[in-house]
């Protein structure tokens, strides 16, 4: 039975370590805004722009 | 007809202006789409449909001056170093996940910028750039192109402070659900022992960790109470903190008690769980709307720059630092920015900010414009006779009259919890008393056992919960309120009173009316070739107006302005006066018929033929949110800045019952408060402009009208959209609603207290009834809060 003071103690310091996870991500500012990323992150990497440096590289690189 | 729409902002126009087969309304929308076309930024027009802000017309290049002053840099810039500045801007605009992207790419229309992030809710944008390539004034001018023109004010950092306070209440959050979580479950075995479980020397191993983790509950997560309580004992005053800050005392020296002198296990549990959800509720309730802004004095109106002459050299000013006698310049579309007088011609004002009052007035030289005014002809010169401080319609946020103090967070919960903690000592002193008589032994106990269960803690969860509900209901339909107290306020509301302009109508949807005689085709032509020419507002609507019945344009041969009055021009074989009645009669054109309103008057080739009449569209709904709210016993008012030509439309409107009062002034407005106020009347204020702005202030409830939230309110205790002016009845119904909530909860919360005493005052209270009935009380009365809320809302659903 004694084993459970220890189990007890690793399960107190695993909790410990998400409140602590907690605590630095409202510090950070990461619970600031829970809109924002959700749609940032769908944003593409515009390929119009791409294709037209191509084209102002192409004749010049000849 | 008018069959396109702009491909930018959506607005509905003809085909004359037109970009790669893309039709737009203005120039200004032209432009932009270029400028987002060249950087290859043309996402921003398919993720969402018709993102654009509609494009100013002009760009006034002067109006961001101001910005290049070092000393105004100073105040907005956060960090500098080098080529790296970061700056944060408020832009109300940002309303979809265009907005977002656009805004985030900025780096590639301008090099300069460096890095952008927006943030959504607040509405803000912050940006990292290089100053030795674009200046800050460059910045704001690419801002206020694209559609985002910053909201500017300086010396307010209070923003930073009330996000240090949100970070406070989540640590605190965070920390006692870790305690509350964690004691909970190694109270378990203490739960379930009656010593059928061996647990020998580890029961005393989970009972100091619980004492342990309950420390920094204690300590931390509940320092509010305490503090509340404290500063309300200083002042002689019991609120609702102080008999809560006593149970968790009671409750923690009671646990410490039996732990340390090891006979029980103590309360923890319920000690941690309780502050827990009392936090979670506060932090419910206080979640506010970021983006709004309630509390505007008259400063957020005025632009922070002028520019002013100074021996006839152009200079900028801060507004802050005008004087008397000094000689403002004032462009087109300006603000006035304090009582002057003016001193040279084409002052066309637009007060309907100030006064409410529709159409822009002409003023002579030596005439005195008051501030606010919006300059709609050329530019002007103005000598300035008062300070901004002490002009006419600033001085209204310095009356004595107004509270300073209203709608400050001082519920209706405080008294009740008064007699709340004198029936909670009684029935401890009496239960003290029994025990004395009968077994000194369990004085003790039963006399902190009710201290730890009846504590006004659901009372204050019930409240919380309910207003917080209550809240971002009425926030879905648009009526965004500052804070809990003023549904309390609602509460007690007898009497509204309706400002006209822009309140009750719309003020963005004026529609002009024809009125006379037959007009040819070629008369309307000609006719809509003149207006077309002139910037004044009333010629520009005319203009649309005709717009819709011709298409066609001719040539205008001669055309002579009078400011102020009107035009004369020849045009193919007609010879058109346009202007008001009196330029008309001047030029000898009389007409039979009396008009009334604001009215152009039309006189071709010397004979009249008709006027064409600004109509204010009502807002829809208008008129049967009118009549329900009578139904129901509410007195209303009506308070115009306007003229009184729109009486007889009112009355069919509204009603004859209800008393109308016109030309009034903005502090005639606040005045009448005052009076309704001294009758015992308790005041709802509906209104919109700066005219309002007194009258909001003392009413008991101000809700300022705005058609776009993004645009300035003045201070309020809430906002509604103006599309939502029908559902008003509804919204007060159902805010009044919440104290129903609250009062049914409550019953059941005092079931809870009686079941609860029965064991306390029996000093009976084992952990384990104190621990099933924290949880099963607290849970049930969020659910049940939130439940009777959702079912109260729907007549409020309905009507979407």
């Amino acid at each position: 039975m004694a084993v459970i003071v220890l189990l007890i103690l690793v399960s107190v310091l695993v909790a410990g370590g998400f409140l602590l996870a907690f605590l630095w991500s409202v510090k950070t500012g990461q619970m600031d805004d829970d809109y924002t990323p959700s749609v940032r992150i769908l944003f593409e990497d515009n390929i119009k722009v791409d294709q037209k440096e191509e084209l102002k590289i192409l004749p010049s690189s000849k | 007809m008018l069959q396109e729409t702009c491909f930018h902002c959506g607005l509905k126009c003809d085909a004359s202006i037109q970009v790669d087969k893309k039709f737009f309304c203005c120039d200004g929308c032209k432009m932009v789409y270029k400028l987002i076309d060249e950087n290859g930024l043309c996402q921003y027009y398919d993720l969402s449909e018709l993102p654009g802000v509609k494009a100013k017309g002009h760009f006034v290049s002067t109006k961001f001056d101001y910005l290049d002053n070092a000393a105004i840099q100073e105040q907005l810039i956060q960090f500098k170093l080098g080529d790296q500045a970061h700056v944060t801007f408020y832009l109300p605009q940002i309303h979809c996940v265009s907005c977002v992207w656009l805004l985030e790419n900025l780096n590639k229309i301008n090099p300069g910028i460096i890095h952008s992030r927006t943030h959504f809710e607040k509405k803000e944008i912050k940006l990292i750039y290089n100053p030795t390539l674009i200046s800050l004034k460059e910045l704001v001018q690419l801002l206020a192109f694209v559609g985002y023109e910053p909201v500017i004010h300086l010396g307010g950092n209070d923003w930073l402070k009330k996000k240090k306070v949100n970070k406070k209440q989540l640590y605190k959050i965070g920390i006692a659900g870790f305690c509350f979580s964690n004691i909970m479950m190694l109270s378990f075995p203490e739960y379930l022992s009656n010593d059928a479980l061996e647990l020998g020397s580890l029961r005393h191993f989970f009972i100091y960790i619980n004492l342990l983790l309950s420390l920094p509950v204690l300590l931390y997560s509940a320092n509010g109470f305490f503090i509340s309580a404290y500063t309300g004992l200083r002042q002689k005053w019991l609120n609702i903190d102080a008999p809560i800050a006593l149970a968790i005392l009671v409750t923690f020296g009671r646990s410490a008690y039996e732990i340390l002198t090891q006979t029980g296990a103590g309360y923890l549990d319920s000690m941690s769980g309780i502050v827990f959800f009392m936090l979670i509720g506060r932090w419910f309730q206080d979640k506010s709307y970021d983006s709004f802004a309630f509390d505007r004095d008259y400063n957020s109106f005025f632009p922070l720059g002028v520019t002013v002459l100074e021996q006839g050299k152009e200079v900028n000013k801060l507004l802050s630092d005008l004087v008397k006698a000094e000689i403002v310049l004032i462009k087109q579309d300006e603000m006035i920015p304090a009582d002057a007088i003016l001193l040279t011609e084409g002052a066309l004002v637009d007060y309907s900010f100030v006064t409410g009052e529709n159409a822009p007035i002409a003023l002579q030289v030596g005439q005195l414009a008051y501030a606010g005014g919006i300059q709609k002809g050329r530019a002007i010169e103005l000598e300035v006779v008062k300070p901004v401080g002490q002009s006419y319609i600033t001085v209204l946020w310095n009356s004595p009259l107004l509270p300073t103090d209203k709608n400050e967070e001082k519920s209706f919960v405080h008294p009740w919890s008064q007699y709340f903690t004198i029936v909670l000592f009684t029935i401890a002193i009496v239960s003290g008393i029994y025990w004395s008589i009968y077994d000194t032994h369990k004085i003790l106990p039963a006399v902190t056992a009710v201290l730890i269960v009846a504590c006004p803690c659901s009372l204050l969860l019930t409240v919380t919960f309910t207003y917080g509900n209550v809240l971002r209901w009425l926030g879905k339909r648009k009526l965004y309120c500052k804070n809990a107290s003023v549904i309390e306020a609602i509460h007690k509301i007898d009497t509204i009173v309706f400002d006209k302009t822009g309140t009750l109508t719309n003020h963005d949807d004026t529609h002009l009316e024809y009125k006379g005689k037959w007009l040819s085709k070629d008369e309307m032509v000609a006719v809509k070739s003149i207006t077309r020419e002139s910037l004044h507002p009333l010629s520009q609507m005319v203009t649309r107006f005709l717009m819709i019945q011709v298409s066609e344009i001719t040539q205008v041969q001669k055309i002579e302005n009078f400011i102020g009055k009107g035009t004369k021009a020849t045009c193919d074989k007609f010879e058109i006066i346009i202007g008001s009645l009196a330029f008309l009669k001047s030029n000898g054109i009389e007409q039979q018929e009396h008009y009334e309103g604001a009215l152009v008057g039309l006189g071709i080739n010397g004979i009249f033929k008709g006027v064409f009449k600004i109509n204010h569209t009502y807002r829809i709904g208008i008129d049967r949110m009118i009549q329900q709210l009578l139904k129901q016993g509410y007195q209303l008012h009506l308070l115009s800045g306007d003229h009184p030509t729109e009486q007889a439309n009112l009355v069919k409107i509204l009603g004859q019952e209800i008393p109308m009062l016109f030309e009034q002034s903005p502090d005639d407005k606040l005045q009448y408060i005052h009076q309704l106020q001294k009758r015992g009347r308790r005041v709802m204020m509906i209104g919109d402009g700066l005219n309002d702005a007194g009258a909001l202030r003392k009413s008991n409830v101000g809700i300022a009208v705005t058609d776009q939230t993004h645009l300035f309110t003045p201070a309020s205790d809430a906002i509604l959209e103006g599309g939502q002016m029908y559902n008003l009845k509804n919204l007060i119904d159902y805010a009044k609603k919440a104290k129903l909530i609250i009062v049914f909860i409550f019953i059941l919360s005092i079931i809870y207290n009686i079941i609860g005493m029965y064991f306390a005052t029996s000093a009976r209270l084992s952990p384990m009834v104190a621990a099933i009935l924290m949880p099963i009380s607290s849970i049930s009365i969020v659910a049940l809060s939130a439940l009777l809320s959702y079912l109260f809302s729907s007549k409020l659903r309905a009507y979407n």
